[in-house]
């Protein structure tokens, strides 16, 4: 095995094996404490431009699955590649064992030519990013050249991660549907819902088309004001949400319509925008399978994935908007909701993959919306 | 400082606030678990301590019941009143009664406090009383206990269980199994040992095998057949608003059909993917909601390995031992968590213990692996089959921490404490088949893996033969290859610092790298230390991680801790001030050694803490109340070997290691870790040896004028037949390598001991036999004392009540002795006094003694706490261990004053058996230790204290009066003669085999004499059918056990040996294996059926709790 070197911005080294491809890469650092959704985590799009660190030490236990197209695409990922930059294990698993997979994880991140690090005290990474914040850094292979640093923040990875075209997806097997979907009717059509793709999981699709939605897929910067629609989903998305001002602007019209409107993650931070609110960078984000949010004034909490390195900050929302879900480890905004209009968001992922689902009932409440309950 | 920023934050945690709660409730009621017996251990200890804590907190007043003296939870600063009596209805509602409770905890006290509150809720006396049941309610225990409710409740959510269909014909079957779907498992109803089952892959082989099933019953079961099926487990938290958590899955490396107890269990899971793990984790909140759990239980699963299908195996509503596996796994205090959950709180309300900044809604996120491993002791048991399965047969359990599954399981394998080194590296273990030992999963499968490695078998061959997930088994596949590659070194210098430390981070110790690069050419020991110095010359050494629940993700002051080689810093620092004290732990529970070993522990850290300086404790086992990160300063949760003590020690350069309050593990390592240079505190590492050496502690005696009994250590059988001749029979037998069977054993005469030494024992100069006088009908004694620089400060004296040839540990116990000499107490005295001052004891230490009149003998000295230290120290109420402790660490102590040692009340304590769990051994005791947990009562007089405790360890009182008797020898036959007078004036019925029964007759006492096992074949007639048949049919023994005719079975074994099966074994054995109690011991026999003679008169036992006597 080859040595390759983890070099931070702050000038700190760790040093481990190479797997995967063989070259050096640029990124932002995170860390995602989440124990198990490798294959998602490398997949989500909201990774773009940043160097992924697991807590977790044993990666790569299960493998990879097939890329199997389902209703028009991929069944088992979040995308069509891999978007982080790079990957940092404590520990690879050379060898995976699981009913469902069909190559190793370096064999996948070879393919894809993002280069990992295994045999990193990553407890020891992540507590530096946790004191320091988020970092840019380095993953240096031996006898390659060393890479300029990158910095993700001073480029629009919204544009670089959304799709070109327009395009429609929607159930080619009602077997897949899910029991509730034959409910989510609009006058006796399927729902018509705008998926504005900021960098788009696959999931927010799935979990839409599986509940009778037809989805129409637009560019992050596509003015859909004029078009046919139900609903607008806002997608996940990654990087700094002030990219994402002609989203913003596309949908300051579209509130006029009174259409439902739902955003997660980046949508959040897009509809927030538009509601008056400013947007702040956490100093080494939210990224795992286990952060607690409560509905305000409510005993109700939920487990959440989340992946996140800015957040609302709800002080300057107008007056008709109200923080609809709040972070119970560190006080931070959630999400927030219009007080008499049908548009809400949320800062987590409730369409998980990877990830707790508790709530995923937030799907069928935004298509109980649109075809009334 | 986390990320909070000024921007936008809303001060939640203090909005929601963590304010008192007004549930109403100024006193509880919690039950405990009773003697600790296999399934149902020290885990209940640490579960009810927490929840006691929990409600301390909230300024309630908590009542415990529970007769397990040696508990933690049992002590005055946990619980505020205490009770030692049963935990069954009848006691318990005496308790309600006199303590008038506002509420009741039913989850902290295992099978045993859960089927006495649905007994006391079904009986009205919940109600009667208006006792609140805090936490999950009484229906939902009910749905999750009975089967057909459970399938029915989890039916309603379309949720699927494993169930099976009972069908009359091939036809019938073939549609089931249909419906099921192939493979199934088809079984005949109503046959014993699983005649007639089989496997089914399709219809051709399901229509063969029906019908040959059908010919043994005409009713066969056809279930979905789950072989090879991963098991897989969550712990899942509830409250009463509906919010739920999933703490912690865990997966089991053994796949579906070996209990969870007894499976290697890693956590969290490693084989499932994001879908799997988040597929069961919602199912198990949609049960858990529609249950209508509050607090905490588990849910376990079985998944295919082959897709996402699933069956839900069962539902626990309680805490359970995966909860505190959970618990210590993840650093989420489960226990704690539910009872306050039980008092109404939300989990959102609640702070995490770890962090103190964030709340306890949240799910641990883990950056490293557990591994638990169960510990087995079936060579203690004559019989006892050592295949594993489906019921429980493990008595404890060790787990590891890594941050590799390889790191885990390495330690863990060295932690159960069986010889064993790691996967690789031990001695050899002989299978004489080792496909069937992969196949059938014994005790040793694991090591029968690492053996198929060495014969070449592939992982493929392997898992087929297994069904042990391959991820697993290339885990185990490279740990082997790492091997190789050490073992081709040669030696130290020339193995490659990358394979040194692929070598530690894969778990191998320093002992194993020693034994494999010097090919076991030279002493294991010196082998160690010198691949010790190698790798720290090189700079290979251990970081110090924390458990903190949140990956690091936040800052918490935990000083929950493990080693790990995969690091390349550590979490804390050392403040090496001279403040600290080591307190090794006793390890995973076994027989001998359990949960009095913890109280000891416990209260020695806690001396240690009150007493201004830093308590750092090291233990593994995760059923103890000492690995509570609450308890101590620094907790290490790691192994108790040389190496992780000394890399321990270095990093911490403690005041010194406290070795004598944890059992044999730190005694064992006294003298090692000296010789390292580590301080001992306490008595010194020579006069332990002094004590541990036999020749040296001989010669001791010797010199001091002390008696013992007589021995010798022997190389060869005409040796032995001379000691043999020189002092007489009986005589006790220890090989040191042992063949087959126990191994100790008394033999009576010369054929017994040849038949023993050449079946049981390999004899040579390298393996010597100890052989000593076995004294007779002599009473045995318990000498428990601290001493302080060689002069007595404190000391209990205890008698057994049967004689000696019981093993201490099975003994029943009196204290105060009841039947001693003044003159024995005096000489007991004196001795002692001698042997402390010889050997300059400044601590715990323990004596036992043998008396025959007033004529003394020594039979063992142990310079540590001994098993029965909480025990006399609650009897005494003068704690033991804190008087040793404060001697230890070189404080002043009080000699209590002389009249503290006058009590007018008697404590007992009785052993607990687990026979029934362990199909085909002999029920019988001898001179190794049986039980496997103990409990202690106190009472107005000898005959009130035996009698609850003995109820307190299953024994019933005679309902129908019918007693089966076989008294042995004439000597017993003799001793129990009054009795027996006493039992039939009291409207008894003797039933007793026919030469106790003609002896009885003989006295003038009614009996009716029954046959022996093999007289007459128990036939397909019922009981009253034969009886009908013919009037002068001479019942038989097994019969009247079999149909419940019989309250007590008395067996008293004809001699001391018992090598063989025998019908004495039949009646014993059916005795254990229908539930009806049995006894072995004359003595025990007697004294306790005087004392149901007593209550049967209509005297009434006192419900007084600790504080009252």
């Amino acid at each position: 095995m080859n040595t390759a070197r983890l070099v931070l911005e702050d000038g700190t080294i760790f040093v481990g094996q190479s797997f995967g491809a063989r070259s050096s890469a640029a990124g932002e650092v995170v860390f995602n404490t989440a124990m198990t959704g490798y294959t998602e985590s490398l997949s989500d799009p909201s990774y773009a431009g940043q160097i992924l660190t697991m807590t977790w030490p044993l990666v790569g236990n299960y493998g990879v699955p097939p890329h199997i197209l389902e209703n028009g695409f991929l069944r088992f990922f979040e995308s069509e590649k891999i978007w982080a930059k790079a990957l940092i294990v404590s520990e690879y698993s050379e060898s995976y064992s699981h009913w469902n997979a069909v190559e190793s994880l370096a064999q996948w991140l070879t393919r894809e030519g993002i280069p990992a690090i295994s045999g990193v005290d990553t407890r020891a990474l992540t507590k530096r990013l946790r004191e320091k914040g988020t970092m840019l850094g380095r993953i240096i292979l031996e006898g390659e050249p060393e890479p300029d640093l990158y910095d993700p923040g001073k480029q629009n990875l919204i544009a670089l991660c959304s799709c070109s075209d327009v395009s429609e997806f929607s159930s080619q097997d009602d077997k897949n549907l899910l029991p509730q979907a034959k409910n989510y009717l609009v006058k006796n059509r399927k729902p018509r819902i705008i998926l504005v793709d900021c960098g788009a999981k696959n999931n927010i699709l799935r979990s839409l088309v599986n509940r009778n939605a037809v989805v129409v897929r637009v560019p992050w910067n596509y003015d859909y004001s004029d078009l046919d629609f139900d609903g607008v989903m806002l997608s996940n998305g990654p990087g700094d949400p002030n990219w994402a001002t002609e989203t913003v602007e596309v949908l300051r019209k579209v509130f006029e319509k009174n259409k439902p409107i739902f955003g997660i993650c980046m949508g959040n931070q897009i509809l927030a925008q538009a509601a008056g609110a400013t947007t702040f960078r956490l100093r080494y984000g939210h990224r795992g399978h286990n952060q607690p949010v409560i509905l305000p004034g409510t005993t109700q909490t939920w487990i959440t994935s989340q992946n996140h390195g800015y957040a609302v900050d709800p002080l300057r929302l107008h007056e008709d908007w109200t923080t609809s879900y709040i972070n119970l480890n560190d006080g931070t905004c959630e999400g927030i909701r219009h007080k008499t209009k049908p548009f809400f968001s949320v800062q987590f992922h409730p369409e998980a993959c990877g990830g707790p689902r508790d709530a995923g009932v937030l799907f069928d409440q935004f298509l109980t919306m649109i075809c009334g309950g | 400082m986390n990320q909070m920023n000024q921007m936008g934050q809303m001060d939640i945690l203090n909005s929601v606030g963590v304010a008192a709660k007004s549930h109403g409730i100024q006193k509880a009621l919690i039950l405990g678990s009773g003697a600790l017996k296999i399934g149902e251990a020290g885990e209940f200890d640490y579960s009810g301590s927490q929840a006691l804590k929990a409600l301390r907190e909230e300024g309630i007043q908590t009542v415990l019941v529970n007769p397990n003296i040696a508990t933690v939870q049992t002590s005055q600063d946990v619980a505020d009143v205490i009770y030692f009596l049963p935990v069954t209805p009848e006691f318990v509602t005496k308790v309600i009664e006199k303590e008038r409770p506002d509420g009741i905890l039913l989850a902290f006290g295992g099978q045993t406090a859960l089927n006495c509150g649905v007994q006391l809720f079904r009986n009205g006396i919940l109600d009667k009383y208006g006792v609140r049941v805090l936490g999950t309610p009484i229906q939902a225990i009910i749905d999750t206990e009975d089967r057909d409710l459970f399938v029915k409740k989890l039916d309603e959510i379309d949720v699927k269980t494993i169930r099976s269909e009972a069908v009359e014909s091939v036809e019938e079957a073939c549609r089931a199994a249909e419906e099921v779907g192939y493979p199934v498992i088809i079984r005949a109803a109503y046959t014993l040992g699983g005649q007639g089952s089989g496997f089914c892959d399709n219809e051709g082989e399901l229509r063969v095998r029906a019908a040959n099933a059908l010919a043994y019953s005409n009713q066969i079961l056809v279930e979905k057949s789950l072989r090879g099926w991963k098991e897989v487990e969550y712990e899942v938290v509830r409250d009463r608003y509906d919010n739920c958590i999933t703490v912690c899955n865990m997966e089991n490396f053994d796949p579906l059909g070996i209990h969870t107890g007894e499976s290697i269990v890693v956590a969290p899971s490693q084989t499932l993917t994001d879908s799997e793990y988040h597929n069961l984790r919602e199912l198990a909140i949609r049960i858990v909601r529609h249950i209508g759990i509050v607090g905490e239980c588990n849910v376990q699963y079985a998944l295919d390995p082959k897709s996402e299908d699933y069956r839900v195996i069962e539902v626990n509503a309680r805490l359970s031992r995966s909860s505190a596996l959970a618990s210590k796994a993840t650093g989420y205090p489960l226990a704690f968590v539910a009872a306050k959950l039980g008092l109404g709180y939300g989990l959102h309300e609640l702070k995490n213990a770890v962090t103190q900044s964030t709340c306890a809604f949240f799910e641990p996120a883990l950056d490293y692996c557990v591994v638990k491993i169960p510990r087995w002791d079936l060579s203690k048991f004559k019989g006892v089959s050592k295949q594993i399965g489906s019921s429980m047969k493990s008595v404890g359990e060790v787990m590891a921490i890594g941050r590799s599954f390889e790191e885990a399981l390495q330690k863990g394998l060295r932690m159960i404490g069986q010889g064993m080194h790691g996967f690789v590296a031990n001695h050899e273990i002989h299978f004489d088949d080792l496909d069937d030992a992969l196949a059938n999963p014994t005790d040793s499968r694991i090591f029968a893996v690492a053996k198929a490695f060495h014969e070449g078998y592939s992982v493929a061959k392997i898992y087929d033969l297994t069904k042990i997930d391959c991820w697993f088994l290339e885990k185990l596949r490279k740990i082997f290859d790492t091997h190789r590659q050490l073992s081709d070194c040669g030696n130290l210098a020339s193995v490659p610092t990358e394979l040194l430390l692929k070598a530690k981070r894969m778990g191998f110790s320093d002992f194993q790298i020693g034994r494999l690069v010097t090919r076991g050419e030279e002493d294991p020991d010196r082998a160690m230390l010198a691949a010790r110095r190698e790798r720290k010359k090189r700079g290979i050494q251990p970081f110090v991680k924390q458990i903190d629940t949140l990956a690091a993700e936040f800052p918490a002051k935990t000083n929950y801790l493990y080693l790990t080689y995969h690091g390349s810093e550590h979490d804390v620092e050392f403040s090496r001030d001279g403040q600290g004290v080591v307190v090794l732990g006793s390890g995973a529970y076994r027989i001998g050694s359990s949960v009095e070993f913890d109280w000891c522990c416990v209260g020695a850290i806690k001396t240690i803490r009150k007493n201004g300086l830093r308590g750092i404790m090291i233990n593994c086992n995760p059923e103890t109340v000492s690995t509570d990160y609450d308890i101590c300063d620094r907790l290490y949760f790691d192994e108790l070997s040389l190496e992780a003590v000394l890399d321990i020690t270095e990093l911490e350069e403690p005041r010194g290691v406290v070795v004598s309050t944890g059992g044999q593990i730190p005694n064992n390592l006294a003298m090692r870790l000296y010789a390292e240079r580590v301080p001992i505190l306490g008595t010194t590492p020579e006069s332990i040896d002094n004590a541990e050496d036999r020749h040296l502690f001989s010669s001791l005696c010797d010199k001091l004028g002390v008696d013992q009994p007589r021995w010798r250590e022997l190389t060869s059988l005409e040796e032995i037949y001379q000691f043999a001749d020189e002092v007489g029979f009986p005589l006790m037998v220890r090989p040191s390598y042992v063949l087959s069977g126990a191994a100790m054993n008394v033999v009576s005469n010369r054929s017994e001991l040849e038949h023993f030494l050449t079946l049981a024992a390999n004899i040579s100069q390298k393996h010597p036999v100890v052989v000593s006088e076995f004294i007779e009908n002599a009473k045995e004694i318990e000498f428990d004392a601290v001493a302080n620089r060689g002069e007595i400060v404190a000391y209990a004296i205890s008698e057994h009540v049967e004689f000696a040839g019981v093993h201490s540990g099975d003994a029943t116990i009196v204290f105060p002795p009841q039947k001693l000499y003044v003159e024995t107490i005096r000489r007991i005295k004196k001795i002692a006094r001698e042997i402390a001052s010889a050997l300059k004891i400044s601590g715990p230490f323990n004596m036992q003694l043998l008396a025959r009149d007033n004529d003394i003998k020594v039979i063992e000295c142990n310079l540590r706490a001994s098993r029965s230290f909480p025990f006399v120290s609650k009897v005494l109420r003068i704690d033991l261990i804190e008087l040793a402790t404060r001697v230890i660490l070189g404080l002043p102590v009080e000699k209590p004053s002389k009249s503290a040692f006058d009590l007018d009340y008697v404590g007992i304590k009785a052993p607990q058996f687990s026979f029934s769990r362990l199909a085909k051994a002999d029920p019988v005791l001898g001179v190794e230790m049986a039980s496997t947990g103990e409990v202690g009562c106190i009472g107005e007089d000898f005959y009130e204290a035996i009698l609850k405790s003995m109820l307190a360890t299953g024994y019933r009182l005679p309902a129908q009066k019918s007693l089966l008797l076989s008294t042995g020898p004439a000597k017993s036959k003799v001793e129990f003669l009054p009795t027996c007078r006493q039992l039939v004036d009291q409207g008894f019925t003797l039933y007793a085999t026919r030469g106790t029964a003609a002896h009885l007759l003989e006295h003038g006492i009614q009996a009716t004499a029954v046959g022996w096992p093999d007289e007459t074949t128990p036939s397909q007639m019922s009981f009253a059918e034969k009886k009908a048949a013919d009037s002068s049919f001479l019942l038989n023994a097994l019969d009247l056990i079999q149909h419940g005719k019989i309250d007590l079975v008395v067996n008293i074994p004809k001699n001391l040996s018992s090598l063989e099966l025998s019908n004495d074994y039949d009646i014993r054995r059916s005795a254990i294996d229908y539930n009806i109690p049995l006894l072995t011991n004359i003595r025990l026999a007697n004294a306790f059926l005087q004392a149901v003679c007593r209550y049967q008169k209509g005297q009434e036992m006192q419900i007084r709790c600790w504080g009252e006597y």
